[in-house]
């Protein structure tokens, strides 16, 4: 993976930015000690690091905007950082480069029940918000696996999804409003506490932008109100096969579970091995179906649920009695990247989608996959919408075990786009998928892509060297040649 | 007249919108036409007309996704749905009665690229919310394409929320797919009778912050609920408040019932059932019940504002007093339909100042075409939104030859 050369000219002069640095954010907010910096050499994705230039952490949207006019006026790059767990190396630093951390945002700005909805400031974490409204029986919906430590502005800037997206939307679906700082100091505001934010949707497009387009320094996001009752099948499968079927049924037959995940045989051990779930040992497959909503559904689809599990071939049963039990199904789902974490020195986490009834099929390719390189290989999915978490485990102190861990990784997901699905669901593109996005997208469609970012930024300064693998300069993007002549389409009706 | 292209496949596009994008010649880009009079009223430049893009590609209900060519129409979509008993959750408004055609004229491509929503948009969300992938001609005279069949999908930037919404100008879309979802079981709407606009706005409140996962609430004030072809509706003789519950059937029954518990000694109560339920919800996200182009004597002026919820009634009924009109609400008050007397300036002033105040934007739907040409249709935008949006428009469409100025000037 090659990063964009370091600017030399930059890093010679990093006494003067940091100071001026230090002229807009006072006190303890600008980072500059190397022993310091090391806390931010790298996100989630550890197997990436590198020091930044300086890190930076303001406190007000005046203070943001000031940096980045600074930043655009003198050619400087910034990465924007929330938490750090993201898994795709979003806000991996870079040596000639500023990184812009939100953590200091911490702050709830305004709940309001009657319309629904919370505006906080984009360090807060996604857990928080919900425990601000949840005394009201309110919470917010998409639920990341990460959600006690990843910050509302990263799940903004990743679109990311959680085992609730099947039925309640991805971060998304469930954004209202956001005021954001684009690279040449202007503050922008999108939407609000109403619906749609009309003209073009750049709230949509600014949802998923890898903090390559703007630093999102205000959100606000729907609040629901929490389903009156759920409950949980833990359903266990003597195949992989067998599992993927139940999946495809039960979505087949109308129903849209509140979660559906899935686990493998790997996953469940290590999993149960941590957390003491109770899981079956003795299934290759389990999967964890929630049905929420008011009880006389949930009753109904429960039975509707076991049924078609039984149908299609389960081995194992068990349906939660109370709450307590609900949340230890949930338990071994919920540490399954810890768990496999105990087990191997290191994992990676890969991110496909793929059309649900490619399940079996694409297990089975992993399979043969993980024989090929020699490497250990555990699956736990959000199985109602196809979205893979291979957990590919190595040993990053054996030299080549990383390389090879790679590319068993970049193989899964050239997998996943060939059987109709795409590199990454939720965890985003950054660096780890950056230059398998050929394989999903040809040159045309990159470079629109591109030349949206360049309405954003035409300088190319925010989180430059992520998710795109050729950086074209905004003017040769813009280029276009035209030609002149008869309306050359016979063919074509004319009226 | 102006002339009209008619491309029988995305190979003619990209030739027309390549030809025209060496001339500078402007295209209107047409779906089925039924919402011709939605956004700014400019000179037409030569259509391109789409129908012959027309096709379901690919349907896999259990994959719930359709892929569509773009001029499909729904008609056409909704039936091969039905069959399955699915649906598009996000229910697109069916305009064309509104602008005083006929009714199921449009296309997938045409809901799309107005982001058009329904009732359900407060559970469900809007067009943006179902747009899984696309494939379309730039006018700079390329093929692109993004997204894809799945719903979890965040490889590289969003573009189909931004073609969703953008009318038809950044690119000509040839074939989209779009989520489909269960239909559901049962229908059921709880009515709240004689409420005044602001405790209406206040009981949808209670109603869509409860737990029964109510799919809708809309307020009709006494003259549209009039309108409704519904009879316990229109035999109300006052103001009616609606509350839709959608799913399996216990489940419906079960919060209709707590529905009703919650919201006793708001007002009368009184139920409808799933075939009632359905013809309001239509009249409703039609917004029929403002009386049609045609059989609206004062060929009336028609805004939609969307704005906090609780702002609704304030904004609305200042307006609708200050401007000789009527106030419909959808989505728990956050979407009033607001049609007034017509008048050169369509009462632009005093509607934009009213949003500003509440918070949210307008919508210019239905006017004249010499109101619309001079009267900014869409909300205008903040000095470096409206530079964002330009730099946007040349980014997609350097030449500005598709559908310019329909939505901003110059854009
Ligand atoms: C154990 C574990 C479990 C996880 N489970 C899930 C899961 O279930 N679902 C899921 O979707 N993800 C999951 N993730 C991934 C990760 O938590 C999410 O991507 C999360 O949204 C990242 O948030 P963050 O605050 O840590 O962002 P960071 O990692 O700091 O940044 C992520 C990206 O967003 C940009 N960014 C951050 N903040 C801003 C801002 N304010 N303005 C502009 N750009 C910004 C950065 O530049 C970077 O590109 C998991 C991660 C871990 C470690």
């Amino acid at each position: 993976m090659r990063m964009p050369e370091p600017d030399a000219g930059v890093i010679a002069r990093r006494a003067e930015i940091v100071a001026a640095m230090r002229a807009i954010v006072p006190g303890e907010g600008v980072i500059a000690d190397a022993d310091e910096l090391k806390a931010y050499d790298c996100d989630g994705l550890m197997a990436y690091k590198g020091l930044p230039l300086v890190v930076v952490l303001p406190e007000t949207t005046r203070q943001v905007s000031r940096i980045l006019k600074y930043c655009d006026a003198n050619q400087i790059k910034i990465v924007p950082r929330g938490a750090g767990t993201g898994l795709s190396g979003g806000a991996l630093p870079m040596a000639d480069a500023i990184t812009l951390g939100l953590g200091k945002f911490n702050r709830i700005l305004e709940i309001d029940f009657d319309n629904r909805c919370v505006v906080a400031q984009p360090g807060v974490t996604n857990l928080a918000i919900t425990k601000a409204v949840e005394h009201a029986g309110f919470y917010y919906a998409p639920d990341p696996s990460s959600q006690i430590a990843c910050s509302i502005g990263g799940n903004v800037a990743e679109n990311s999804g959680g085992v609730h997206s099947l039925k309640y939307g991805l971060t998304a679906n469930n954004v209202l409003g956001l005021e954001m700082v684009l690279m040449d100091g202007e503050v922008v505001r999108l939407g609000g506490k109403h619906l749609d934010a009309g003209g073009y949707d750049l709230l949509g497009v600014l949802t998923g932008s890898e903090g390559l387009l703007g630093v999102i320094t205000e959100v606000t996001v729907r609040s629901l109100q929490k389903p009156e009752t759920a409950r949980a099948l833990l359903v266990g499968f003597p195949s992989n096969e067998s599992a993927g079927n139940c999946v495809a049924a039960i979505i087949g037959a109308g129903i849209i579970p509140g979660g559906m995940e899935m686990m493998d045989k790997p996953a469940i051990h290590a999993s149960e091995n941590f957390v003491h779930a109770g899981y079956p040992l003795d299934v290759q497959a389990l999967l964890i179906v929630e049905l929420d909503g008011p009880e006389a559904e949930v009753d109904h689809l429960i039975g509707r649920v076991e049924s078609i599990a039984r149908q299609t071939g389960a081995a194992y049963i068990r349906v939660s009695q109370s709450d307590a039990e609900r949340l230890v199904f949930w338990s071994g789902r919920k540490n399954a990247f810890p768990a496999v974490g105990r087990i191997s020195p290191d994992y990676l986490c890969m991110d496909g989608t793929i059309p649900r009834h490619k399940l079996a099929d694409v297990l089975k390719k992993i399979s043969a996959l993980s024989e090929h390189y020699g490497l250990r290989v555990a699956n736990v999915f959000h199985a109602g919408d196809g979205n893979l978490h291979p957990l590919i485990l190595f040993d990053a102190n054996n030299p080549d075990e990383l390389d090879k861990a790679e590319k068993f990784g970049a193989d899964i997901l050239r997998y996943c786009v060939k059987v109709g699905g795409v590199l990454t669901g939720e965890h985003g593109v950054g660096v780890e998928k950056r230059d398998l996005m050929g394989e999903m997208f040809t040159e045309d469609d990159m470079k629109q892509q591109q030349r949206l970012k360049c309405a954003f930024d035409p300088g190319q300064l925010m989180n430059p060297g992520k998710v795109y693998p050729t950086l074209h300069r905004c003017a040769e993007l813009g280029r276009m040649y035209v030609h002149h002549g008869k309306l050359p389409f016979p063919d074509i009706p004319r009226f | 007249m102006t002339e009209t292209l008619k491309p029988k496949d995305a190979a003619q596009v990209l030739e027309a919108v390549k030809w025209a994008a060496g001339e500078g010649t402007p295209l209107e880009i047409l779906g089925r036409g039924s919402k011709r009079g939605f956004g700014r009223a400019v000179e037409p430049g030569l259509g391109l007309d789409l129908s012959g893009l027309s096709g379901i590609g690919r349907y896999e209900p259990n994959e719930l996704f359709m892929t569509a060519f773009a001029a499909t129409p729904m008609a056409e979509i909704e039936a091969a749905l039905r069959q399955n008993n699915q649906q598009m959750a996000f229910e697109p408004a069916d305009l064309g009665p509104l602008f005083g055609g006929d009714e199921d004229r449009g296309s997938i491509g045409g809901a799309i690229a107005c982001n058009l929503a329904g009732p359900r948009r407060v559970k469900v969300g809007a067009a943006r919310d179902h747009f899984l992938g696309f494939s379309a001609v730039s006018g700079r005279g390329e093929v692109f394409k993004s997204g894809g069949t799945v719903v979890k999908n965040v490889t590289g930037f969003d573009l189909s929320k931004l073609l969703a919404g953008s009318f038809g100008t950044l690119a000509v879309m040839t074939e989209v797919t779009f989520k489909v979802l269960p239909a559901p079981e049962k229908t059921r709407t709880v009515l709240v009778l004689g409420l005044p606009d602001a405790a209406a706005a206040m009981t949808m409140a209670r109603a869509l912050g409860s737990a029964h996962e109510v799919s809708s609430a809309a307020h009709l004030p006494k003259a549209a609920a009039g309108r409704s072809q519904v009879s316990y509706v229109a035999g109300a003789g006052r103001a009616v408040t609606a509350i839709r519950v959608e799913g399996p059937g216990p489940s419906v029954e079960h919060r209709c019932r707590a529905l009703k518990e919650l919201l006793k000694g708001k007002g009368e109560i009184e139920e409808l059932h799933s075939e009632n339920s359905q013809a309001l919800w239509r009249e409703i996200r039609d917004a029929t019940l403002l009386g049609s182009a045609n059989g609206d004597p004062g060929g009336r002026q028609v805004w939609r504002l969307s704005v906090p919820p609780m702002a609704g009634p304030g904004a609305a009924e200042a307006l609708a007093r200050d401007l000789a009109g009527e106030a419909l609400y959808d989505w728990g008050g956050g979407l009033v339909w607001l049609a007034i007397a017509a008048r050169p300036d369509a009462g632009h002033e005093k509607v934009r100042a009213a949003v500003a105040a509440a918070g949210g934007h307008a919508t210019l739907v239905r006017a004249a075409d010499e109101v619309r040409a001079r009267v900014p249709v869409f909300e205008p935008q903040a000095a470096r939104l409206g530079q964002l949006t330009a730099r946007i428009k040349q980014a997609f469409d350097p030449k500005g030859v598709l559908n310019p100025g329909r939505m901003y000037e110059g854009v």
